[in-house]
């Protein structure tokens, strides 16, 4: 009896346990646990050579540029390895000193989005190293 | 025994019953990498980067490609066709099944191709550019299922292209 009442607890969590309709619209609850790992700053005032490296750290991980606009300092790609799809948009603006370039990606795999602070970083240390300038943690 | 194995079914589809999460290593530099962008980039002898994109723009089109979107100020052009993907030992393969009784079987009838083109100021020569091409596509079956979604990384694809690219900064020189 007990171990029919876990596999009924099981089969319950594998109905539920997936984003509601509302959350896969609006996404998750977690607005300044992403923005910490998708957000770094970079102490150049030069967006235009941030976007340029963006561009071509993107490439350099396979993606295919999309789409890209210097004034705005918006980038986006997309990847397709394996018949798996990522589709990334990153940001680039000016902080609000003025003295450092604030660099924000965001990245879906297949249907779902990019959560692990992990893969973030990986993308961070190759724009790092195509930059000549280390990626700081934003206040 | 049997309940062990509810059990086992159950939590199985607890853990996969969510679409898969990405990979640890998604945005790690494959060890190709630096082959890879050695592949995909050439460099030119030019002040000028307008005048390299819009040779890129002008040997896209003579590929009969359409351009999605440009973008001069960080040196990006896009653009994308659609072609067939039909290949002949497909379709060999197919029509024998069908005499042999198999039943009609699906092969792959078209692509989506998209490029996008990077030019760079270049970090070693301050009297050049380099030009940077990225190739995928997206095939699909004559059913419209997608058969493969792959980055193109044969070797010939890009000499060719540079190679076509070359006469067309040569050709716009010379406003042909």
């Amino acid at each position: 009896m007990k171990s029919l009442k876990i596999a009924f607890f099981a089969a319950f969590i594998a109905i539920t346990g997936c984003a509601t309709h509302d959350a896969r619209i609006l996404g998750a609850d977690n607005q300044v646990e992403l923005r910490n790992m998708q957000t770094r700053a970079f102490d150049t005032s030069d967006k235009t050579v941030v976007v340029r490296n963006v561009i071509s750290t993107l490439q350099d991980l396979s993606f295919v540029i999309d789409k890209a606009d210097t004034d705005l300092g918006t980038v986006s790609a997309t990847r397709l390895v394996n018949g798996s799809r990522v589709r990334m948009t990153v940001t680039a603006r000016l902080s609000s000193s003025g003295k450092s370039t604030i660099v924000r990606a965001n990245a879906q795999y297949n249907l779902k989005p990019i959560e692990n602070p992990k893969i973030y970083q990986d993308f961070f240390s190759s724009l790092s190293k195509s930059l000549f300038l280390s990626a700081n943690a934003v206040e | 025994m049997k309940k062990m194995k509810y059990i086992f079914i159950a939590c199985t589809l607890a853990m996969t019953g969510c679409a898969t999460t990405a990979p640890e290593n998604l945005f790690q530099t494959s060890e190709t990498s630096l082959q890879d962008r050695q592949m995909q980039s050439r460099f030119f002898e030019t002040k000028n980067e307008v005048a390299l994109l819009s040779a890129g723009v002008a040997v896209l089109q003579d590929m009969g490609y359409s351009i999605d979107e440009t973008e001069t100020k960080s040196g990006v052009i896009t653009a994308s066709k659609t072609v067939s993907a039909t290949n002949n030992a497909q379709i060999a393969g197919a029509v024998l099944l069908a005499v042999l009784g198999g039943g009609a079987m699906s092969v792959d009838s078209e692509q989506q191709i998209k490029v996008s083109f990077v030019t760079i100021p270049s970090n070693l020569n301050n009297e050049g550019y380099l030009a940077r091409a990225t190739f995928q596509r997206i095939v699909t079956n004559t059913q419209g299922q997608v058969t493969k979604a792959e980055t193109m990384e044969t070797e010939e694809l890009y000499v060719e292209f540079f190679s076509k690219l070359s006469k067309s900064v040569f050709l716009e020189a010379q406003e042909i």
